[in-house]
């Protein structure tokens, strides 16, 4: 019997109650919600499951929700069964105030790159990375440029100010 | 029959096969100039172009490099990939910001006497990338002699830039000109000791 959305919805649901969130399914991908403490266990609970096996991290990233007090940043974990070709998708919110999120590099290897990229841009502290530091930005940037009160342009140029360069309007806040 | 030929030597054409040579005094069997033109016709016809290609002006540049546009007809057949024995830093393509100081490096490798080409709108100005990642053009790190525009430019570009070049080296500059102040003081600018 092929994995469906369904199966892994109602496994979810007996494991973890109510605490998962806005469950749904844009483009047939299941999409959740969960607390951020809850990443590991949600993450180890759908690596272990004998009929889940969700064993590969596909992707680890940030977005910046600037509107959304008190959970200004999440962090969306795409995970993949490659057994079943099922994939899905969950993610977490975190205060940019205090942006401690668990690593989860002790259960995924891959988790390591993609964890040191999203603290590049986003500044999510995660608890417990071997090494969190900047992997693709100049080591001297002082600041996250991914998160939106920041403009995307270089702010060293002179001579890019005008309209033609699209210098001098909104900033995308 | 006869094969038709274009550029034909004896035919009335306004090709010049030889460059002509620099002013001087000639007699029976000699040709007497002053050694700075000597030196200066010598570096302009064989200089060594260090290719320093990171995105698709690179591509435009292997075209240049290639049979139909025949880069070596200017004297560049050899092009080095050690900083140390070349005389012309070719840039071509976006240098981000992390890139920075390898570019530098590699120019201060270089020995004098050196130039820099910034081929490509990235090169020369950041292009289309302004963003925190990219550097705005590579003359925030080292001087720049020769820009070629376009994004990126044609084979064409890149000759004409490549000619620019070869009349700074042979005409326009001393040919000592790592001791004038004015290039002393361009460097200071930079740090370059």
């Amino acid at each position: 019997m092929p994995l469906t959305n369904e199966t892994i919805t109602k496994k979810l649901t007996e494991h973890f109650g109510d605490q998962l969130t806005d469950i749904e399914e844009p483009y047939g991908l299941l999409t959740f919600t969960a607390p951020k403490d809850l990443n590991l266990k949600v993450m180890q609970f759908l690596y272990d499951d004998p009929e889940l096996k969700f064993r590969f991290l596909t992707d680890l990233t940030g977005v910046h929700f600037p509107d959304r007090k008190g959970g200004e940043l999440a962090v969306v974990y795409h995970l993949h069964n490659l057994e079943d070709n099922v994939r899905l998708r969950f993610r977490i919110f975190t205060d940019i105030a205090k942006p401690d999120v668990f690593t989860a590099t002790s259960l995924f290897s891959a988790a390591n790159w993609m964890e040191r990229e999203t603290y590049d841009f986003f500044g999510v502290n995660f608890v417990g990375h071997p090494n969190l530091k900047r992997v693709l930005n100049v080591d001297e940037m002082d600041y996250f440029p991914m998160r939106k009160e920041y403009p995307l342009e270089d702010q060293t140029r002179t001579d890019k100010d005008d309209e033609m360069f699209g210098r001098g309007g909104h900033i995308g806040i | 029959m006869a094969r038709p030929v274009r550029f034909n030597i004896n035919a009335q054409a306004d090709v010049k096969l030889v460059k002509e040579g620099p002013e001087g005094y000639s007699g029976e069997g000699f040709f007497a100039t002053s050694l700075d033109k000597v030196v200066g016709l010598g570096r302009a016809n064989s200089m060594w172009p260090l290719p320093f290609a990171t995105s698709c002006c690179g591509i435009e540049f292997m075209a240049t490099m290639g049979a139909t546009y025949d880069f070596a007809r200017f004297g560049a057949e050899r092009v080095g990939f050690s900083p140390r024995q070349c005389d012309l830093l070719m840039v071509m393509g976006t240098i981000a910001k992390k890139m920075g100081p390898v570019v530098k490096q590699v120019y201060l490798q270089m020995a004098e006497p050196r130039w820099v080409m910034a081929v490509g709108a990235c090169a020369s100005s950041g292009g289309i990338f302004d963003t925190y990642s990219v550097l705005q053009g590579i003359d925030q790190i080292i001087p720049v002699d020769v820009y070629v525009p376009g994004c990126p430019p044609r084979p064409e570009a890149i000759l004409d830039g490549f000619m620019k070049v070869q009349e700074l080296v042979h005409n326009k500059e001393v040919i000592r000109r790592r001791t004038s102040d004015k290039y002393k003081e361009l460097m200071e600018s930079y740090g370059i000791q």
